[in-house]
């Protein structure tokens, strides 16, 4: 999947991560997949719970070498 | 749309953070946010928020490098320690500053009223108060907090 935009949200704690999410979606335009890399552990439930809420779609959820990565799909 | 109204009454800098951060928090998902800052909570509305801090003393549950007796928390200059400690901890572990999250509220449009009879009563000058806030009481927060799906008082 394309990546348009990226988020490093590493060193980040709650709720800077889903702030600066949410600031980041702002200027995409809708399809547009955000890819956020985050170092926080309770980003993987804010992330899906940010997408559940917002209609914004969390396309994908993984981790990689202590980091998480998130791709998310601008409604 | 979804609503919040939070209540903060306190001005230390532990529980300055739950209202700013839930605050900031339920206006990135997309909720109209409404804090009423009533007594001390009024502190956390002023521009220079260095007065904002944390006692160890009657806090026992405060995390400590080392167990400190009553005794000496009550010393001149330990509030100051411990406010820069935490400080220096929040800054390490990546959480934002009070400062950082009230700019995020404001930013995302949560209104912020302070007061009035606060106001009043402890004499605060409102040229010490950020800009963009609103002065009212209790029956002007009641009238959005009836409406809210969520409502906190800290």
């Amino acid at each position: 999947m394309n990546v348009d935009k990226e988020l490093d949200a590493r060193g980040l704690n709650c709720p800077l991560p889903i702030l600066k999410t949410k600031k980041s979606l702002a200027d995409m335009t809708p399809g547009q997949v955000l890819k956020v890399v985050s170092t926080d552990p309770g980003s993987i439930k804010d992330m899906q719970a940010f997408a559940n809420q917002t209609g914004n779609a969390l396309v994908s959820s993984t981790e990689e070498k202590g980091e998480y990565v998130f791709l998310m799909q601008k409604k | 749309m979804k609503k919040m109204a939070i209540i903060a009454t306190k001005g230390t800098l532990d529980m300055a953070y739950p209202p700013f951060i839930l605050a900031s928090t339920a206006a990135a998902l997309g909720y109209e946010v409404q804090v009423f800052f009533t007594f001390y909570g009024l502190q956390l509305l002023r521009k220079d928020l260095s007065d904002v801090k944390i006692s160890p003393l009657a806090n026992p549950a405060m995390p400590m490098p080392v167990p400190m007796p009553v005794l000496v928390q009550v010393l001149p200059g330990m509030e100051t320690m411990a406010t820069m400690m935490m400080k220096d901890k929040l800054k390490k572990k990546g959480v934002a500053s009070l400062e950082e999250l009230r700019t995020v509220c404001q930013e995302a449009d949560v209104k912020f009223i302070a007061c009035q009879m606060t106001v009043d009563l402890f004499e605060f000058d409102k040229n010490d108060f950020i800009s963009g806030i609103e002065y009212g009481g209790a029956a002007m927060f009641m009238e959005f907090a009836g409406e809210t799906d969520i409502c906190l008082f800290v």
